[in-house]
């Protein structure tokens, strides 16, 4: 280094040589640190990703296959997806024409609240199928599960067209899982997404060919 | 100095030196001979055939609690594969390996409940395993009619009968010389036979840790990035240490 | 105004802005002071060689285990029905699961690792001696502690070692005469090692023992930063300060000078660990044993139990001491307790050092060939112990008739225990008439 110095005085050439030693030492300690805390950014991935879904919760959150060709018409069936009641049901002829006649009385008759519904979904039947409705079982007030009142007026009185009725606030909701106005629930039932892997495979879950 | 220096160099190899010398596995099974397994994770042919003689030969009363379907995905194969030839049930492919042999019943029938093969390889070491499938023999004096020198060095009694025998044959023990010989040839010949006990054993070792190929392939990475974090940091070191003296 | 200029006012602005955001953090807790006091102006001598990382090194560990180990709980389940597979659950399911458990398991024997270089660089530069008897006291408890962190977290995985270990540890408690087998009783819980004992365990691996832990951690750094660090040539730096500025001739502030060093030895740590971990996590039975891949089976004991490695000095001595054989006539029972109480003795022993070396120097580059000689045969007889701990005490044979068919392996280890006691207890008497050299004013190289 003090070759490069010949001409130098004795006392510039000691503050040339100072601030090269600061130089140096700014610029191992500009390297080393970004490698460093590149290294701790690199050893905290890990300790992060441990806390997001494990295999175990990801199996018991799978797709479910259902057989539907067990459901009679104007019946349903319960499965139970990520945990969550899913309800499948067989509409009949009249349920599916009496679906359009209400939508005056009705929160969100076409599924305008996009979260609510698979793009698939919005349509007049809210289903792939026309009879065939797939919704979860959630009441979109507080979380309760609502009873099903499938049949026309019986307990619910002479005006029920059939539909869902939630025990805990009374929200109502119509056999495609709409919201009736006056319902403290805001929004329609989830449809969850889904596809029918046969004429009578059902897979809830999953909407497209890749994850399946 | 010099003297400290030398002194303290060969007590500290020397505190580490017993960890290397002496493997603790080997203990716990002394008194058998162990036949080397060919062990290799990263081979999937083999692997992917031993998952085929263990869904097939195994599962129907060992269970693999802790192994899921689905990580054969690492072995690869796919999961209509796995679905098509390796699930016999209407299981999930996130479902682990259980099987419906009911625990009680079992230590009726076997005395004994067959234990769990998740990590069966970690807890007997792949030697273990490779010799036991291949150690079987006939003994008219076992409830079995089988014995295994391998599973019980001293009494060479064996709960499990040989599940395999129509592939390995019909083995015998000479009491002399105290070593196998093959009396009724099975549908295998010896090596294909070993070639099976070999995959199987494989495959047992990649279900004991499934991570274990990744593991080793990330200790590269991390050891290259403290190699140059070291450089750096070292020269920091001696930037700073420059005005002591 | 120039472009120089402008950024130079910027830089002074930012400036501003940290030294009045110090300023008012300063009056309300001492910041600045403690850096001060424990960083910037903690002079330390400049003489640190090697055996000076292990310190920092078993902070690092500390930090490591705790973190590791918040992580591990969160998947952990301490029911004797659930905690196996859970286990098994955190290396397979949990995303990363493998690593952050390998970490933790490694990172315990690890820890012992640098703790006992730790406490050997303290033997050999005599760091215990006046007037730092405290911190090597504090460092004891540490130690203690540690043993206590590792004797419960070792149940927890519940394998058969898991299990047998405990039994035999919790056993050893029921030798002390009269209270013992309630004392034994009580720890389990139960009258055999079952779930209750592993939630205990857990309590106590997870939330007590780390608290004590700390605490300990936090008085042994405080008394060494009140007295002062020891050094390779055990010479006071504070004996000779400059006269100006009242800073010891040979210290140099810990930061930046340790700091930078210390960054150093934890990269090397860091790669021997990593070698560990990705490569060997089982360090071929030693670190995790086979048979802990079993679950714990309270019918059947395993055919060779032997404690992790970190305890088979002491689990050596047990085994060695010959159990009292009663005194009928009196009515006193025959009693395992000299082994328990020899095993408890060669762990404690290590707190009377600074009061046992009468030697006038404190190092060892100081002392005379007597003390090396006590030193060295001190260590080889730790590892000789050490590694007839691992073994069954049939691994060597039995001595002919002539010796009463004694194993082997157990005569060994009873000579090789009397040397380790012999070297504290004879210290008095070897430390001062070991012929030492004339320690220099100022530290050397």
């Amino acid at each position: 280094m003090s070759d490069n110095h010949h001409d130098g005085h004795q006392a510039s050439s000691q503050l040339d040589q100072a601030s090269q030693v600061d130089l140096d030492k700014r610029q191992f300690l500009i390297a080393s640190s970004s490698v460093g805390v590149l290294g701790c950014a690199a050893a905290a991935v890990p300790f992060v990703l441990s806390m997001t879904p494990s295999e175990r919760a990801k199996a018991a959150g799978a797709p479910v296959e259902v057989d539907i060709s067990k459901i009679a018409p104007g019946a349903m069936l319960t499965v139970e997806w990520r945990g969550k009641p899913v309800w499948i049901i067989n509409r009949t002829a009249e349920m599916t024409a009496e679906l359009p006649k209400h939508n005056d009385q009705l929160t969100d008759p076409n599924g305008d609240v996009v979260s609510q519904q698979p793009e698939y979904c919005k349509n007049k039947d809210r289903s792939l199928k026309p009879n065939l409705a797939v919704m979860v079982g959630i009441c979109t007030h507080l979380g309760c599960s609502p009873s099903a009142k499938l049949q026309s007026k019986g307990d619910m009185g002479e005006n029920w067209t059939g539909g869902f009725f939630c025990p805990c606030h009374g929200s109502k909701f119509d056999l495609a899982g709409r919201v009736f106005k006056g319902s403290p629930a805001p929004v329609n039932l989830v449809v969850p997404p889904h596809k029918y892997l046969t004429e009578n495979t059902l897979l809830i879950g999953v909407d497209t060919e890749d994850k399946a | 100095m010099k003297i400290n220096h030398i002194i303290k160099k060969a007590l500290f190899v020397l505190a580490l030196l017993p960890s290397f010398l002496l493997p603790l596995n080997a203990l716990a099974n002394a008194g058998a001979h162990l036949d080397k397994a060919p062990i290799d994770v990263s081979n999937h042919a083999s692997l992917q055939r031993g998952a085929r003689t263990f869904v097939n030969n195994c599962l129907n009363c060992h269970s693999a609690n802790y192994m899921r379907y689905n990580r054969l995905l690492q072995i690869g194969l796919t999961e209509k594969q796995i679905k098509d030839n390796l699930m016999f049930a209407g299981e999930k492919i996130g479902d682990q390996m259980k099987v419906s042999l009911n625990p009680v019943d079992a230590k009726k029938w076997f005395g004994v409940a067959p234990p769990d093969l998740s990590v069966e390889v970690r807890a007997r070491g792949a030697d273990w395993v490779y010799s036991y499938l291949r150690g079987f023999y006939r003994d008219d004096t076992s409830v079995t009619g089988w014995s295994n020198c391998v599973f019980d060095p001293v009494t060479c009694k064996v709960s499990m009968p040989h599940v395999l025998y129509e592939l390995q044959g019909e083995q015998v023990m000479n009491h002399e010389t105290h070593q196998l010989e093959l009396t009724k040839p099975g549908k295998l010949s010896v090596a294909e036979y070993d070639t099976l006990a070999g995959d199987l054993t494989n495959f047992l070792a990649f279900m004991a840790e499934p991570a274990k190929q990744q593991r080793n392939h990330l200790g590269w990475f991390v050891l290259l990035f403290l190699g140059i974090l070291l450089v750096l940091t070292y020269k920091l070191k001696k930037a700073y240490w420059k005005d002591i003296h | 105004m120039t472009k120089e200029t402008v950024l130079e006012k910027n830089k002074s602005g930012l400036t501003n802005v940290l030294s009045c955001g110090l300023a008012w953090v300063d009056e309300r807790f001492p910041l600045t002071s403690n850096i001060k006091a424990h960083l910037t102006e903690y002079y330390a001598p400049k003489n640190f060689n090697f055996w000076y990382f292990f310190g920092s090194l078993s902070l690092l560990v500390l930090v490591l285990q705790i973190v590791t180990g918040i992580f591990l709980t969160m998947h952990y389940k301490p029911d004797a029905n659930l905690a196996f597979a859970s286990v098994e659950y955190i290396m397979r399911d949990v995303p990363w699961g493998w690593l952050i458990r390998y970490m933790h398991s490694t990172g315990a024997s690890m820890f012992f690792i640098v703790v006992y270089l730790h406490m050997f660089r303290g033997i050999i530069y005599g760091s215990y001696r006046n007037p730092r008897e405290l911190i090597w006291l504090f460092g004891v408890a540490i130690f203690l502690c540690l043993m206590g962190e590792a004797f419960f977290g070792y149940l927890l995985p519940w394998g058969q070692m898991s299990y047998w270990g405990a039994q035999v540890i919790v056993n050893l408690f029921s030798a002390i005469p009269f209270i013992g087998p309630d004392v034994s009783e009580w720890l389990r819980g139960d009258y055999l090692v079952s779930d209750a004992t592993l939630n205990r365990f857990f309590a106590f691996h997870v939330i007590a023992l780390p608290f004590v832990l700390a605490g300990l951690v936090a008085a042994h750094i405080i008394a060494l930063h009140e007295v002062g660090s020891n050094n390779p040539d055990g010479i006071e730096i504070k004996k000779l300060k400059d006269k100006k500025t009242g800073i010891p001739l040979d210290g140099i502030p810990f930061h930046p000078y340790y700091t930078v060093k210390d960054i150093v030895g934890t990269v090397v740590f860091l790669m021997v660990f990593s070698t560990i971990i990705f490569f060997a996590p089982e360090m071929g039975g030693y670190f995790l044993e086979a048979n802990n891949f079993v679950p714990a089976n309270p019918l059947v004991t395993p055919a060779h139990i032997a404690p992790v490695w970190y305890f088979t000095p002491y689990y050596s001595i047990l085994r060695a001491v010959p159990p009292f054989p009663g005194v009928s006539m009196l009515g006193i029972p025959p009693s395992l307790f000299p082994g328990v109480a020899a095993m408890g003795l060669s762990v404690m022993v290590f707190a009377l050092l600074p009061w046992l070396d009468k030697s006038p120097v404190k190092s060892i580059r100081y002392r005379g060939s007597l003390y090396k000689k006590w030193l060295a045969a001190f260590v080889v007889s730790f590892i000789v112990l050490g590694y007839l701990g691992t073994e069954p005490s049939n691994v060597w044979g039995q001595f002919g008739a002539w010796l009463g068919n004694a194993d082997r392996a157990t005569v060994v280890a009873r000579i090789f225990m009397i040397i380790y006691f012999a070297f504290f207890i004879l210290m008095p008497w070897y430390t001062k008439k070991d012929k030492t050299l004339a320690v220099p004013e100022r530290v050397t190289g």
